[in-house]
């Protein structure tokens, strides 16, 4: 199977998963096992090709001018990761069917399951150090949805949240690490990169970028100081926890670490910071480990210790290391994925995980515990099982290293107490919980879990013993062809044997075990009662207090600074934003000085000159009688805009004199709905002194900045208008409007055919915006005061009968006070329908379209709706706009798809030329069909628009739902 | 006729300009409406401006900007009418739903503090 199928399939059925239905825990778990192990042979089928040093890549190109190229990879060490990754995640897609519980919604925990496996996929075989990150900083974001995958629960939330931030932070230092080292190097191509290590060790940027990437890698595998998420993270389904911490999650920094080894290791920065992380780890976890109180918990903190150990070995800078690190991948992915499911099963037959409590379960459930038993064993370190082997080649390691004098005695000494430790707490797994009396007080009384929940166990614990016994013939060639890439092509000598007779090692491995029994016996009596709430010493290196602390000091620092550089105030913000504006138009104006040109003027016109100046005086009456007297500024606001509708006409421009026209009726009618929802404005409010001057500062700054825009916008128009015209693109439009868009009104061609896209864009933007205000208005609750009865009513007596109080409810006369009105309008309805439809024809040859007639028929319906009242409309015609704009976004798509499936450009026109009988010869043009969508949503959206509206009136006015008048406010509403 | 645009498109964006910057909504929703004007006005004028040429082909005319008007800032213009509509009905609304739930039609949604 080809690589790049190979990584999509995760994802596709990530898909799919999360589509079925709530409750298909089978078929969930069948989907993701089969993907995963589907994946599984196909990657092992692979072997041959990556067996002796060699490398699977595809390319695919994308941004080649940047050096973006999607890049797989697989080498022998992506390779066992992928093996590691699909393998297990067969495994624990069929332990998840049986954990999780029916009232879970598994669609959602196996889509985030399956997609994860992409993710990390993605990551191992990665070609390209950016597209690494990509899907590193994936893992991040899947890890956070599947560790909160209960969100109900706080600890859940809380969990991964930190473990987000915590690995989020390390990603985007990841990122800037590579970058950098991408510069150094000159390609993000991880071929080029590993070739390069003498090159990157010795530039000057190395000790910036080795730390950045350092700490995306101990960030992501929870070394010191960074573990602090991993416990927190158990609060994810144990299913989650087997995979995340076992093979997967925490192991992609311990990857990365192995996969830069050839281009990042060597150095001494290296060793210490690594090795130095890495021992600290080992002993912090080990040693907090064996104070757990919960399975899980006992787990994590092995799985941070083991970690460590990993990322130590990583860090001696010796190539044999370095195998040994591969082979402790390995089988730590398997030893710990078997245990983490063991406690899993233990969790759910019991109903606790409290070591306190669990006792005896050996005789409950003699299968689990055998199982259970060996794998903590190969945790543990025991011979004939492969954490035995790897932990032996760690001691060897730690031994014959060659660095300072007390690095050489203490490194060895850290690994026996270590090994001691872990010896400890594998026995606490072990003999805690499956041995002495019979627990008596559990939630449930534990049974054998079901036969295939078991197996996935069973398997994993059948590797650690088939590895530990003959490791040479299981593993031996799988662990040279993937430990060969990390070390740069020549493999050390080593060899996988059980037994090297008495040296260091061995000797190192006696002591540790014999130690580990004597502290839990020592330990095990204070333990089992409590004595230890908190692992002793080390308590206080609490990290999750720290990370909430720094994270409420950012919030606070954040929140400062957003006081003093930013504001709430929109006055401010728009003040700001014209300033800059502004001052963007006056810099290159001052720089280059602004002259008038001498272009011919227009001849003049007196009745032009006076047309005008009555809008100018308009516009500032508006401009100051806005607060006061808002119809009046309506009113006066409108004469500008007619006046800007005639100046269209005189400078021939007839669809924009059209249009503007009658979206100048539409918005009138429209604010015109909206005035009543206004407050009333009390002139005489009696201000605070002080108040006034720094209003009067702030008016008079604002008039400054008025004019000066004014004036700058004037000045700007006056020099285009004097200036000769560049005419390079026009003429264009000109000549090409009949012969390809086959219509003579180049204005309507432009917008249906040659600028189609952007008309399209703005019908979307129109449906999204009628989308918003139904939306907005259908939550919208009117203020009290402006739901009274108008004053008129109000006054009158309550015992005066007359059908003025309630004319739409009244019996008798009042129905039919607005009769002659109504009546004439309907007549009017079918003519402007016909007016529509004239102006739609004619469109794409004179003046007209889609837009004015879908405005000119909207305005049909909605003098309706003003003449006769919402209800009567809406009894008598069933106006859909939503299905008017649905169908006319689909028809405008559509004629744009159609296109393209003759093979031409998204949105090019046809035009067919017929001869009909009697009519003639007609042109029509596939843009016709785009004008119709055109048309459609823009009646469908002005009519959402009005009648939303409109119908807030109709609400309040419902019999019953009025509120009692509110006694303070007696003025007019 | 070159004058009077000129000072009439800037008059139409000082006005708006004063009055987006007021403190009540309606203020700001006309001096939306304004400077929309003002610019629609100003966009259409980047185009020569001719009496009696509109873009509208005729036979036996040559194709060319010396006998048609640019249809070019038309077209620009006839977009953006329809889209400062749709922005003055979204405005309106959320000024009604923020007087709605407020209880001020100031653009903070409170009365300013002094």
């Amino acid at each position: 199977m080809s690589l790049i199928v190979l990584l999509l399939l995760p994802f596709v059925g990530s898909c799919l998963a999360a589509v079925l239905p709530h409750n298909a825990r089978n078929s969930e778990s069948l989907l993701a096992g089969l993907i995963a192990l589907i994946g599984t042979v196909s990657v092992a089928m692979l072997y041959p090709q990556i067996a002796n040093g060699g490398v699977i890549r595809e390319e695919f190109s994308w941004l080649p001018s940047l050096g973006l190229n999607l890049v797989l990879r697989m080498d022998g060490f992506a390779w066992l990761f992928s093996l590691l990754v699909l393998g297990i995640g067969t495994l624990v897609s069929l332990y998840a069917r049986y954990y999780m519980s029916p009232n879970d919604p598994v669609p959602r925990f196996f889509a985030f399951f399956l997609a994860f496996m992409g993710a990390m996929l993605g990551l191992v075989i990665s070609g390209n150090l950016i597209q690494m990150v990509f899907f590193w900083e994936l893992t991040s974001l899947f890890s956070f949805l599947l560790i909160g995958y209960w969100h109900h629960r706080a600890d859940a939330r809380r969990g991964a949240y930190m473990a987000l931030m915590v690995t989020g932070a390390g990603g985007l230092c990841l990122l800037a690490g590579v970058l950098l080292l991408g510069h150094v190097v000159g390609s993000y191509d991880l071929d080029k990169v590993l070739a390069a290590g003498d090159l990157i060790r010795a530039h000057a940027l190395y000790p910036i970028l080795l730390p950045l990437i350092l700490i995306g890698a101990l960030t992501k595998s929870a070394q010191f100081p960074f573990h602090f998420w991993l416990p927190h993270a158990m609060a994810a389904p144990t299913p989650v926890s087997a995979y995340l911490h076992s093979a997967t999650m925490v192991k992609a920094g311990v990857f990365l670490l192995a996969r830069l080894w050839p281009s990042l290791a060597g150095s001494e920065e290296w060793f210490w910071i690594v090795g130095g992380a890495g021992a600290c780890t080992l002993m912090l976890g080990a040693y907090t480990a064996m104070f757990q109180n919960d399975l899980k918990g006992l787990l994590a903190y092995s799985t941070i210790s083991h970690l460590g150990l990993i990322t130590l070995l990583l860090g001696l800078n010796s190539p044999l290391a370095a195998v040994a690190a591969v082979f402790h991948i390995l089988n730590h992915a398997t030893f710990k994925a078997s245990l983490f499911m063991a406690a899993g099963i233990i969790d759910h037959e019991s109903g606790t995980r409290d070591i306190r409590r669990l006792s005896g379960l050996f005789r409950l459930i003699p299968f689990t515990a055998t199982l259970a038993m060996v794998a903590s064993a190969s945790m543990a370190g025991v011979p004939l099982l492969n954490g035995f082997l790897s932990k032996e080649m760690f001691f060897a390691e730690t031994v014959f290293i060659s660095s300072t004098a007390w690095v050489e005695a203490g490194l060895p000494v850290i690994a026996t107490i270590a090994g001691t430790f872990s010896v400890a707490y594998a026995l606490r797994f072990t003999v805690d919980v499956f041995f002495g009396p019979t627990a008596t007080d559990l939630p449930h009384t534990p049974h054998e879990p079901p036969r295939w929940m078991r197996a996935p166990v069973e398997l994993l614990v059948l590797t650690c013993l088939v590895v530990g016994i003959f490791p040479a013939q299981a593993v031996g060639p799988l662990l040279a062809a993937a430990a060969l890439p990390v070390v740069g092509g020549t493999l050390p000598e080593y060899s996988l044997a059980i037994w090297h007779g008495w040296n260091a090692p061995i000797i190192m491995s006696l002591i540790a075990t014999s130690g580990g029994i004597l502290v839990y016996l020592l330990l095990r009596k204070q333990l089992k009662g409590g004595r230890f709430p908190h692992p002793p010493f080390v308590y206080r290196l609490n990290g999750k207090r720290l990370f909430e602390q720094s994270q409420i000091l950012m919030l606070r620092l954040a929140r400062r600074l957003e006081h003093r550089i930013s504001t709430r105030r929109l006055q401010v913000q728009l003040f700001m934003l014209v300033l800059v504006a502004l001052l963007a138009g006056l810099i290159p104006m001052i720089h280059h000085g602004l002259s008038w040109g001498d272009r011919p003027k227009i001849a003049g016109s007196g009745v032009f000159v006076i047309l005008w100046l009555i809008a100018i005086a308009c516009a500032l009456g508006a401009a100051w009688q806005a607060k006061y007297h808002r119809l009046a500024a309506l009113t006066m606001v409108s004469v500008c805009g007619l006046m800007t509708c005639i100046t269209f006409v005189w400078f021939s421009a007839p669809d924009l004199a059209l249009t503007q026209l009658v979206v100048e009726v539409v918005t009138t009618v429209l604010i015109l709905l909206g005035l009543r929802w206004l407050p009333r404005r009390i002139e005489d409010v009696s201000p605070l002194p002080g108040s006034i001057g720094r209003a009067r500062v702030r008016r008079v700054r604002d008039l400054l900045l008025s004019v000066l825009v004014g004036g700058g916008m004037a000045a700007l128009s006056y020099a285009m208008l004097t200036r000769p015209t560049p005419n390079d693109i026009s003429s264009f439009y000109l000549s090409r409007a009949l012969p390809e868009g086959g219509g003579s009104n180049a204005v309507n061609v432009m917008l249906v055919d040659f600028r189609g896209f952007d008309t399209l864009g703005e019908i979307t933007v129109l449906v999204a915006v009628a989308l918003a205000v139904f939306a907005l208005l259908r939550r919208f609750r009117p203020p009290r005061e402006s739901i009274q009865l108008p004053a008129q009513q109000r006054l009158l007596a309550p015992d005066v009968v007359t059908d003025l109080v309630n004319p739409r409810s009244a019996s008798d006369t009042a129905l039919g006070f607005m009769m002659v009105p109504a009546v004439l309008v309907r007549l009017l309805l079918p003519v402007a329908l016909v007016i529509s439809m004239y102006l739609f024809m004619r469109g794409h040859n004179q003046p007209g379209g889609g837009f004015v007639a879908g405005l000119v028929m909207s305005v049909a319906f909605i003098l309706q709706y003003m003449v006769a009242g919402t209800q009567w409309v809406e009894a008598q015609m069933s106006l859909r706009p939503l299905r008017w704009m649905g169908t006319g976004l689909f028809c405008a798509t559509l004629t744009g798809v159609g296109a393209l499936a003759f093979g031409y450009p998204f949105l090019t026109t046809h035009t067919a030329h017929l001869h009909l009988p009697l009519l003639g010869d007609f042109h029509i043009a596939s843009a016709l069909f785009f004008d119709i969508g055109v048309f459609t949503v823009v009646v469908g959206s002005t009519l959402l628009i009005l009648t939303a509206l409109a119908h807030q009136s109709v609400r309040s006015h419902r019999p019953g739902s009025l509120p009692k008048p509110i006694a303070s406010s007696g003025g007019v509403a | 006729m070159e004058e009077v645009i000129a000072i009439a498109i800037g008059v139409l964006a000082a006005s708006g300009v004063w009055l987006i910057l007021r403190p009540r909504t309606f203020q700001v929703i006309m001096g939306l409406c304004l400077l929309s004007y003002g610019v629609n006005l100003f966009i259409f004028s980047m185009g020569s401006l001719f009496i009696g040429k509109e873009p509208i082909i005729k036979d036996g005319v040559p194709q060319d900007l010396l006998h048609y008007t640019d249809p070019l800032p038309q077209a620009l213009v006839l977009t953006a009418i329809v889209i400062s509509f749709a922005m003055t009905a979204l405005f309106l609304v959320v000024l009604l739903a923020s007087r709605g739930l407020t209880g001020t039609d100031h653009v903070d949604g409170r009365e300013p503090k002094e």
